[in-house]
């Protein structure tokens, strides 16, 4: 009896820390949007330890004594942005701040933007006043394999703090934006896709060196040290960062993202999956409305997952055919989809995918649609949705408050909860 | 024609006169009336600060003007002959300015020199360009279309409705132009093209000789060539003196004629308050450059994008109050930064502006935002506290005093051109959608026809230049 009085006091004292860190809150809303496509009028989220303890109707589920009540005429779950170079394409836009693309060679899919994140930069909240907890950000499109993308939330002063998951994606990127000039290579699309093709095969070569030495038993391995012309297929490959990054794409550890916006471009992303196996994610892919059956078809019929442009993205160039429309059109095609913030080399240096899905949602998609593609879909794609993306009982306690309507122009954010605290309150 | 030229005033050196003889005034095709009924109507009239939307309006436009403007009646009565467009349901608002755009692929200054006001960013336009159909669906009417930022000055810009003409979209830039109606105290001959001079500070126009390296290099280039400019006036003054004063033919004859100098024939225009100049400036004190500058050479200016202007609203407000300043004309952009000069852009400007008492409009400076969007920017301001009048005024009549057109556009009122834009629904809404757009009472756009469509949604083949007209071709 002592002892589970002594155990209950414990519990207690374990739970006044967690107050003291303010990780408790209820959020009451006169519409409650769940992210899972549901919503809730006069709905009640409840957090406890930083975690969603309950979510139901404020009349049905009772607020803990002491714990701090916010309210707003809409709330949503945190607002995951599936792509876009955060805190790694800095406010400046300096050399100093930009570290989102790396021009020394065409392939460098070992380079981590675990190494690049900076929580610091002041885009970071900016982003986060619009209701955006969590983004998936790093290295952005311009060289063909450009790098790694990790998902952090857009808290914490350090990287660590911040991390979700890392690596989320490898990013490469196919047309005019991944070519060299002056003789480098590569020079032309063909070249693009053969450079990738042989790539990929070095990196299945190397993964298959590897599983092999690791499947033969061990005496005598060493041995090899005394310098010995046995050259055994069995041994294993030296390290490789660059194939190994590969590798894990190959194995399906990592889904390779590839940037395409013209049609030929998304149709040779494809084809590469087709052959190589590996997790296709489309980016930006400005014209894939041309080709939905094709999309839907990949990844051995499961589908294509697409990293969607900005709707605002500029139509110029290979974005010139680009359509308000075309997440209505995926949705309709039933291919999953998350609008992203994109990479923008000069302004806006980060746009806010609240803004770019509205449009969307202007534009043929559901209000329950648009919101899931910068929620739940976005943290499916990446596969982050046992912790974001919803507000379901166990993720954590990452929430939006909206004046209204989240995609009207004129609706403001007024506040923004990340695991249980209160991170932005001036409206946005 | 070096004789004849010669014997014109200043103002008419440059062949006004050729350009008298070549045009046909842009005269409307439209003789009967259009009723637009049932709307709500923001007709920004008198003003247009706090005057409320008119809630079940009409607009009567004939012959390319705006005919009447009021709160329906209970019996309405149609003019004779008119076609009536029921528009229950739905907003009108004057057609939009945008008083700093880059479409039509225009190219002016090039890298010879920073400082080029002879250039006419009118002689690059290209009417077919894309740019101009996405621009209509997005209810812009009238345009000024600048050269870049890249230089101190770029050059001239153009003033341009977006028309139809022959029942086509206007195919030429002579056609497109905004042209004065007659001749005024500012120089402007009747027929003349219209524009302003595009001028820049700050970081941009920052490059290595023969640009400037830095801001105090910047000021001194520009003082330079308005001495320069005044230098030039006074040579023509006294020339024009001994032309006068001379007692016969043989004596004028032996006036030493000033060789003309196209680039001080244009800084002139700008000390002489004929052409307005659209001033490219971000940080507070780059404004305050610009505001130095205006103020020592006593030419009028809009201060364009001015992302630190919530930081100097009261000194902007006093410059405009000395008649230097015509307002500023501001752009919102999603995030701050992507240059240095932008870090502090922030949404608020509009408000802040607004509460000095201090002119402004908006400016999508497509590409950099889009002319599809450009509800959208003063949408932003109301949504950081920007009133919605203002907000509709900012697209509208305060473009106009920007480019010195409020008395033809900017406005439902009578005697004004007209050009308006009919909204599906509230002004400031994401759900609401251009539906149609009229220019001188001739529709423009009509979001019902999928090829217009297409340019506003976007989708293959809206990035491409508009297809030219054929017109019976081979029959």
């Amino acid at each position: 009896m002592l002892l589970s009085r002594l155990a209950a006091a414990l519990v207690l004292i374990g739970s006044v820390a967690a107050h003291a860190s303010a990780q408790n809150l209820a959020i009451k809303g006169g519409r409650v949007h769940l992210g899972t496509g549901a919503s809730i009028e006069n709905g009640i989220v409840i957090i406890r330890d930083g975690k969603i303890a309950a979510v139901g109707k404020a009349a049905d589920v009772p607020v803990p004594d002491g714990v701090r009540v916010l309210e707003a005429a809409v709330v949503t779950p945190g607002l995951v942005d599936v792509r876009g170079t955060l805190g790694v394409s800095g406010l400046y836009n300096t050399k100093h701040d930009s570290d989102q693309i790396e021009n020394s060679a065409p392939m460098q899919p070992e380079l981590r933007a675990i190494d690049a994140y900076n929580p610091q930069d002041r885009l970071v909240p900016y982003a986060r006043s619009y209701g955006i907890t969590t983004a998936n950000t790093g290295n952005a499109p311009g060289q063909l394999i450009s790098g790694q993308t990790l998902a952090v939330k857009t808290v914490g002063n350090t990287v660590d703090a911040a991390l979700v998951r890392s690596p989320t994606l490898i990013v490469a990127n196919l047309g005019p934006a991944a070519l060299e000039s002056g003789g480098k290579s590569p020079g032309t699309r063909g070249k693009q896709v053969a450079m990738l093709r042989e790539e990929l095969i070095k990196a299945r070569e190397y993964r298959d060196r590897r599983a092999k030495a690791a499947a033969k038993p061990a005496p005598g391995v060493e041995s090899d040290a005394g310098g010995s012309d046995d050259k055994s297929s069995s041994r294993a490959p030296d390290r490789n960062l660059r194939l190994e990054a590969l590798a894990d794409v190959l194995d399906q550890k990592v889904p390779l993202a590839i940037t395409a916006n013209r049609a030929q471009d998304i149709e040779s992303a494809l084809r590469l999956a087709e052959e190589f196996g590996f997790r296709l994610v489309l980016d930006m892919a400005a014209e894939a409305y041309l080709l939905t059956d094709k999309i839907k078809a990949a990844n051995e019929g499961r589908g294509a997952d697409v990293l969607l442009h900005p709707s605002m993205y500029r139509a110029v160039g290979e974005t010139e055919n680009q359509s308000f429309e075309t997440a209505a059109v995926l949705r309709k095609a039933g291919i999953r989809f998350a609008i992203q913030s994109g990479y923008e080399a000069y302004v806006p240096k980060t746009r806010i995918v609240l803004f770019e899905a509205a449009i969307a949602a202007a534009h043929g998609l559901t209000f329950e649609e648009a919101l899931s593609s910068i929620t739940l879909d976005a943290a499916r794609i990446l596969g982050i949705e046992q912790r974001v993306g919803s507000l379901e009982v166990g993720k954590d306690g990452d929430v939006a408050l909206y004046s209204g309507d989240p995609f009207e122009y004129t609706t403001r954010c007024v506040g923004v909860v990340i695991e249980g605290r209160v991170v932005s309150e001036e409206p946005s | 024609m070096k004789i004849s030229i010669a014997c014109l005033s200043p103002a008419g050196r440059l062949g006004v006169g050729l350009l008298l003889a070549s045009l046909a005034f842009p005269v409307a095709a439209q003789e009967r009336p259009v009723a637009f009924v049932n709307a709500v109507v923001h007709p920004v009239a008198g003003g247009g600060k706090d005057v409320p939307p008119i809630e079940r309006g009409y607009v009567v436009v004939q012959g390319g003007k705006i005919k009447d403007v009021g709160a329906m009646p209970a019996s309405f009565t149609p003019p004779a002959g008119a076609t009536v467009i029921d528009c229950a349901g739905k907003t009108i608002i004057p057609g939009l300015v945008d008083t700093h755009n880059h479409i039509g692929g225009i190219g002016a200054a090039d890298s010879s020199a920073t400082i080029q006001p002879g250039v006419r960013v009118s002689d690059s336009v290209n009417p077919f360009d894309s740019g101009f159909r996405r621009a209509v669906s997005g209810g812009l009417t009238t345009l000024n279309i600048m050269p870049g930022s890249g230089h101190l000055l770029s050059g001239q810009t153009i003033y341009v409705k977006l028309r139809m003409k022959d029942g086509k979209p206007a195919r030429t830039v002579e056609d497109l132009a905004v042209r004065a109606l007659e001749d005024d105290t500012r120089g402007w001959k009747a027929g003349e093209i219209m524009g302003g001079i595009k001028m820049a500070n700050g970081t941009n126009p920052m490059r290595d000789p023969p640009f400037a390296g830095t801001r105090g290099k910047a000021a001194a280039m520009v003082r330079e060539q308005y001495i320069k400019a005044q230098e030039y006036r006074e040579k023509w003054e006294q020339y024009d003196a001994k032309v006068a004063a001379a007692k016969d033919d043989e004596a004028r004859a032996k006036v030493q004629r000033p060789a003309v100098d196209l680039n001080m024939e244009a800084l002139g225009e700008v000390l002489k308050g004929k052409r307005i100049v659209h001033h490219h400036t971000h940080r507070a004190d780059d404004i305050a450059t610009v505001l130095r500058l205006a103020r020592d050479f006593r030419y009028r200016v809009v201060l364009h994008h001015v992302s630190e202007a919530w930081k100097v609203a009261e000194e902007i407000k006093k410059a405009q109050d000395e008649g230097i300043v015509l307002g500023c004309s501001v752009i919102l952009i999603d995030s701050p930064g992507g240059k240095l000069e932008a870090a502090d852009l922030i949404m608020r400007t509009g408000a802040a502006l607004q509460a000095a008492g201090a002119q402004f409009s908006y400016h999508t400076d497509d590409w950099i935002t889009d002319v599809r969007l450009f509800l959208r920017m003063a949408a932003l301001g109301v949504r950081n506290g920007v009133t919605e009048a203002m907000a509709i005024r900012s697209l509208t009549l305060s473009g106009a005093e920007q480019l010195d057109l409020q008395s033809r556009v900017g406005s439902l009122e009578p005697g004004k051109d007209a050009d308006l834009v009919v909204l599906s629904g509230k002004p400031f809404s994401v759900y609401t959608k251009v539906e149609q757009t009229w220019v001188e009472g001739q529709k423009v756009f009509d979001r019902s026809i999928p090829e217009h469509r297409l340019y506003q949604t976007g989708g293959y083949g809206a990035g491409h230049d508009q297809q030219p007209y054929f017109c019976c071709y081979g029959q």
